[in-house]
């Protein structure tokens, strides 16, 4: 009942392109293994959902906060943070990696520029 | 569908970071006490700290004191607090702080092991995993958790909060949680009012937009008396990513410049103050700014050199990362545009504002057996994240002590029934009213005649009668709700808790006839801030049997 998606009256699939944060199916595993994807797991607003396919969706685009929590926990990388006036942005996107320590972030910019930040994130004993 | 029971001794309904920080102190203090966690999502990434967080804005430096701080917020506040709980905060503030680091959270220091000074009352965090953090600790106590269950309402025999119902997102399951004590901490409310961005991003705003106001809704809803809602919040922001101004403004000292590239905070509002204005008079002026045709207005970020170009991407990527985003966006270089600002919409919080539960010294609400902490608990502006955790502490440590000799009780089955088929009912239903068309209604009626956006936040008399008598409407037809899954559930709930939030909001707001705090509270039909009348907290308490809001003054 909860992987219903009622938005999905039609075949919208093309919006994914466009939207707040772009899940690539090709690079999704589902998290297979786990009870529910990470990203299905973790996200504020109960957006994200695993398909039949085992790939993850998430329901609603125009509910997202942008907050990037699935960006963040996705292992594979597989979530990318887009803005929601992509119209403007031009393919600008941004992804993380997460390690013990420090998150890595990569940010392309409407150019195909890149810029990698590597911040702390959480002091280890004797820090 | 199954019934579920648990019992506890204390019941928190809501892991954020007043709830977390409540669980980790009861289990120092007692590490036997049976704590339950009731969160609506997952404890490790939500509420407001889901997207991380790059300060802490209530910090005591060296030389200053919690007299000196209550000082701060008594003059931002236009001499309307409750000082004994700003007072109480302020001591706890350094304590806490240390406490999270010791958890995990990296804070930025000076060589000699003190936090460097970000502003007067601030320090620089790297809070990207906050949220993590806490929920790591508290995983390190003997908590019970339970992940995407929303509270419905309070268990309340009439004599002392019992505990509360929730309801299983995922399993479909209604939870009965029985307590010796609740502590509250939901957070406050969002979603109440038009939102500046619409449509398909009409989430990307500013507070988190699943905090509904639940928390204070089930208070309204037992009779609990509730604080000064008329002291909304609108923050000024990014334009369209809502990120704070103040890590651009405190972070890399950019200036606010208008539409001519004037310091206009200086040139036309210097009997505000100017550049030391309050926090409400730099919304105030780009709101006049925007009505005088010299807006939009602007943080100057033009004069930025790399190094700071770079610590404020990364501060921001700490608590927002979409403003990264807009800025890899084509002409939107910070170093060769400006970056407009803007007010948000109006939100009821207690944490920047002072909007909640009216609690005593000790964090007890007006119903036995409830507490109160962080943006729920109100009188106390200006708390921020480590506000929320002093009462947090100060909550569980009352709880503790005031649940010795009290026994669990069993709960009625009418109660359970009555609440379960009230939560459960929206499923039932095959047509109705969606619960998003509730939301746009909702959202217009206070946007129009309860000083939204559209109306620079203005208000007078006759608007808010109409916007009372609106939503009494709107409440009315809220059983003809339809859910067609769980998911659609939660936000029929939410729009049941938002309306009972507006309502009371609109009250408060009908209630203090003057002029407090600028474009918070700004009322057209009294224009002036009347300190011989109005020195006084305007509180209110619903009475279901009636369904009346009944207005009560309390003296400072």
């Amino acid at each position: 009942m909860g992987n219903q998606n009622p938005m999905r009256v039609c075949n919208l699939d093309l919006r994914v392109y466009v939207m707040s944060i772009f899940i690539d199916e090709n690079i999704c595993n589902g998290c297979r293994g786990l009870p529910e994807a990470r990203c299905e797991r973790i996200c504020p607003g109960d957006l994200c959902y695993r398909k039949e396919n085992m790939k993850a969706a998430i329901r609603d685009q125009s509910a997202c906060w942008t907050c990037a929590c699935c960006v963040k926990e996705c292992p594979v990388q597989a979530i990318e943070l887009r803005l929601p006036f992509q119209a403007y942005s031009n393919g600008a996107s941004l992804k993380a990696r997460l390690k013990r320590d420090r998150t890595i972030w990569t940010v392309w910019d409407a150019g195909g520029h890149q810029e990698e930040f590597i911040i702390q994130a959480r002091r280890l004993k004797g820090d | 569908m199954g019934t579920m029971h648990i019992d506890a001794d204390i019941l928190i309904i809501g892991g954020g970071a007043a709830g977390c920080f409540a669980a980790v102190e009861i289990y120092k203090k007692s590490p036997n006490c049976r704590v339950v966690i009731m969160e609506k999502a997952h404890i490790e990434r939500s509420g407001c700290l889901a997207m991380g967080l790059n300060a802490i804005n209530a910090y005591l430096h060296s030389g200053q004191t919690p007299e000196s701080y209550v000082s701060y917020v008594e003059r931002e506040f236009e001499g309307v607090i409750r000082k004994d709980l700003v007072y109480t905060i302020a001591q706890g503030l350094n304590e806490v702080v240390k406490d999270v680091e010791e958890m995990g959270l990296p804070i930025e220091k000076t060589e000699d092991g003190t936090y460097k000074k970000r502003g007067k009352r601030s320090i620089r965090i790297f809070g990207e995993r906050l949220k993590p953090i806490l929920a790591e600790a508290v995983a390190k106590t003997g908590t019970q958790v339970l992940n995407r269950i929303v509270a419905t309402n309070f268990i309340y025999d009439g004599d002392r909060i019992c505990g509360a119902f929730g309801y299983g997102i995922r399993d479909g399951k209604f939870y009965v949680v029985s307590a010796k004590a609740v502590i509250v901490a939901t957070g406050g409310a969002s979603g109440i009012y038009i939102p500046n961005n619409p449509g398909e991003a009409r989430h990307l705003m500013w507070y988190c937009p699943w905090n509904a106001g639940t928390g204070y809704a089930m208070g309204i809803r037992a009779g609990a008396e509730m604080t000064s809602f008329e002291n909304r919040f609108i923050a000024l922001r990014v334009k369209d990513v809502h990120a704070p101004t103040g890590t651009i403004a405190v972070g890399v000292h950019a200036k606010q410049i208008n539409a001519r590239g004037e310091d206009y905070l200086e040139l036309y509002y210097k009997h505000l103050g100017g550049n030391k204005c309050l926090t409400q008079h730099r919304l105030l002026a780009t709101v006049e700014e925007a009505k005088a045709g010299r807006g939009p207005c602007y943080l100057d970020t033009t004069t930025l050199n790399d190094a700071d170009e770079r610590r404020l991407k990364e501060d921001f990527l700490n608590m927002n990362p979409q403003i990264i985003l807009l800025w890899a966006s084509e002409g939107m270089d910070p170093r060769k545009k400006p970056v407009e600002i803007q007010g948000t919409e109006p939100f009821v919080v207690g944490g920047h504002c002072q909007a909640g539960y009216w609690i005593d010294k000790e964090r007890r609400t007006t119903l036995k057996g409830l507490y109160a902490a962080g943006e729920v608990a109100g009188g106390a502006p200006k708390k921020y994240v480590s506000g929320t955790w002093v009462e947090a502490r100060i909550a569980a440590t009352t709880a503790l002590e005031d649940i010795k000799g009290v026994s669990l009780e069993d709960v009625d089955g009418e109660l359970i029934h009555t609440e379960k088929s009230r939560v459960l009912t929206p499923l039932t239903k095959k047509s109705g009213i969606f619960p998003s068309e509730v939301r746009e209604r909702l959202q217009k009626i206070m946007d129009e005649y309860a000083g939204g956006i559209s109306v620079n936040y203005a208000l007078h008399e006759e608007r808010l009668l109409e916007a009372r008598r609106l939503l009494k409407c709107l409440k009315g037809r809220l059983k003809d709700m339809t859910a067609v899954n769980n998911y659609n559930l939660v936000e029929a709930l939410e729009c049941i808790d938002r309306v009972d939030v507006a309502r009371v909001l609109v009250e408060h707001l009908i209630c203090r006839k003057e002029t407090r705090w600028a474009c918070y509270q700004t009322r057209l039909d009294y224009p002036e801030k009347d300190d011989s009348r109005w020195l006084t907290f305007v509180n209110s308490i619903y009475h279901a049997e009636t369904d009346e809001i009944k207005m009560v003054e309390r003296p400072l």
